[in-house]
């Protein structure tokens, strides 16, 4: 065994990985698994960081109670919806809006109409603080990023790239492509609740 | 009056730094706080304060400061020259400042971070709940200026002292990393790890600290974004492992190799660039 990498121990549709001496790294499938495994976690004692990703969820903490509580989540069940609702007003007025319709075969109109008419839920946050990735944007606006990234994307912008949609906390560099913005505030780090946007929380987006 | 402390001179970096804001990683919020923890929570311990108050983090020293009130401070970290209005005092001992007295932190004989605490702590307002500069999202209190003034909590009463050597940085490393998550994404990780040489590169800084050297074989192409921890050693696509420190981001795309154990993770945060570095695999 001693050349040999720390082959992952696979329990049922789970790859486990090491990630140090005290975190794992939870594998599955897919975006809906992800949420499962969140969801069979996130009420367990003496967790430190519970971090939900595209294909794993990282675990700090009760490693012991994290394994045990993994035997019994089922995958395949969506987890109930206890989370907030989240409405976010946006203009729609953004500067990749005829792109994102050519690209879809339909008019401005209509993608305004498809954003804002989904409802969404946010799989995990990553990239800068408050930035949720967002799922349920409707198939026709599943679309590349732009081929060359701004290297400023406004305050409050909202944007979709691949099947995601998003808006940006803050202004940072970025390649979505982008629908409209909104002035809600989305992080706040002296705010009781920082950021709008928790993994798991619906979110609809309305015209302003 | 309230008491507070004015920044004279800050050397080439200072910040404000306490044990961080861990727990926040699903919200995209690094972890931050003082790269060589317990260097912090010493100087803190010297001073009175409970361990977890506000110091100052120090890049290579050269920090002048005067107290506008009277208050005890604690230089830690590696062994460093200290001065109280231009005198000679010492590092790692509880230094008594009258109002108007300066506080002159020379560079450092080895490493790289010298915590300055200060009795009372420093009393800016916390972001989700640490007072702790993260360079990489823009959390926290901006980088330190000349002319800014820092206000400090009440002080309490004074513990027993601690008596401690100055930290020496070695030049070489050996840095015990267990391997995983993403092993297997390397022909045999554990001896290419263990018969690697780096240097630690001069683009390192509280993210991470960039490693040069033997390059590390791995698979092309990237992992779904997925939850990354302090110490987790990245290895992108031109095999030069970057060991992520404390603002470090939440997710990311390269595989890790290996996880450095935490209690080590301190000696590369006060690595300077060309320090030797090899890894010991914990299997």
């Amino acid at each position: 065994m001693f050349n040999n990498p720390t082959i992952p121990r696979i329990m049922g549709h789970m790859f486990l990985r090491r990630c140090g001496p005290d975190a794992l790294l939870v594998e599955v499938g897919s975006l809906t698994e992800v949420a499962a495994v969140r969801a069979a976690l996130q009420d367990l004692d003496g967790i430190e960081e519970l971090v939900p990703a595209a294909r794993t969820v990282l675990v700090k903490g009760a490693l012991h109670d994290v394994r045990d509580a993994l035997k019994t989540v089922d995958l395949t069940r969506k987890p109930e919806s206890r989370s907030r609702e989240v409405t976010i007003p946006v203009v729609y007025d953004g500067p990749d809006l005829a792109l994102v319709a050519e690209t879809a075969g339909i008019t401005e109109d209509e993608v305004v109409k498809l954003h804002a008419e989904a409802t969404y839920e946010v799989a995990f946050c990553g990239f800068a603080p408050g930035f949720g990735y967002l799922t349920g944007l409707p198939p026709q606006l599943h679309q590349p990023r732009l081929d060359s990234p701004r290297t400023k994307v406004p305050q409050g912008s909202v944007g979709i790239a691949g099947e995601f949609t998003a808006a940006y906390p803050r202004a940072t560099p970025g390649g979505w492509r982008l629908l409209g913005r909104t002035e809600i505030t989305l992080f706040d780090p002296r705010a009781g609740q920082p950021a709008l946007l928790q993994p798991g929380d619906q979110v609809r987006f309305v015209v302003a | 009056m309230s008491r507070s402390v004015t920044i004279l001179r800050t050397g080439p970096q200072a910040l404000v730094q306490d044990l961080g804001r861990p727990g926040n990683a699903h919200l995209g919020v690094p972890p931050s706080g003082a790269v060589d923890p317990h260097s912090l929570t010493l100087a803190n311990r010297l001073v009175g304060n409970a361990e977890t108050a506000a110091c100052l983090e120090l890049l290579l020293g050269g920090l002048t400061l005067r107290a506008d009130a009277s208050c005890t401070v604690a230089v830690t970290g590696p062994s460093t020259e200290v001065r109280v209005n231009d005198r000679l005092a010492d590092s790692h001992q509880p230094v008594h400042l009258s109002r108007g007295d300066t506080l002159a932190v020379g560079t450092p004989r080895t490493g790289l971070r010298t915590y300055v605490a200060i009795s009372g702590g420093i009393d800016v307002p916390a972001e989700l709940g640490s007072r702790s500069t993260d360079l990489l999202s823009g959390i926290g209190p901006d980088p330190l200026n000349a002319d800014d003034v820092l206000p400090l909590g009440t002080p309490g009463p004074a513990a027993g002292a601690d008596v401690v050597p100055p930290h020496h940085a070695p030049h070489t490393l050996v840095v015990p990393i267990f391997l995983g998550p993403r092993d297997d994404w390397f022909e045999d990780a554990e001896t290419q790890l263990r018969q690697g040489t780096w240097t630690v590169s001069d683009r390192s800084n509280r993210v991470g600290t960039r490693l040069n050297g033997t390059r590390l074989s791995r698979r092309d192409g990237e992992i779904p974004s997925e939850g990354m921890v302090t110490g987790a050693v990245q290895v992108p696509p031109d095999g030069q492992p970057v060991v992520f420190l404390n603002d470090h981001p939440t997710t990311g795309g390269y595989p890790v190799i290996g996880v450095v154990d935490r209690d080590h993770l301190r000696f590369l945060g006060q690595a300077r660039p060309g320090t030797t570095v090899r890894f010991r695999p914990l299997t």
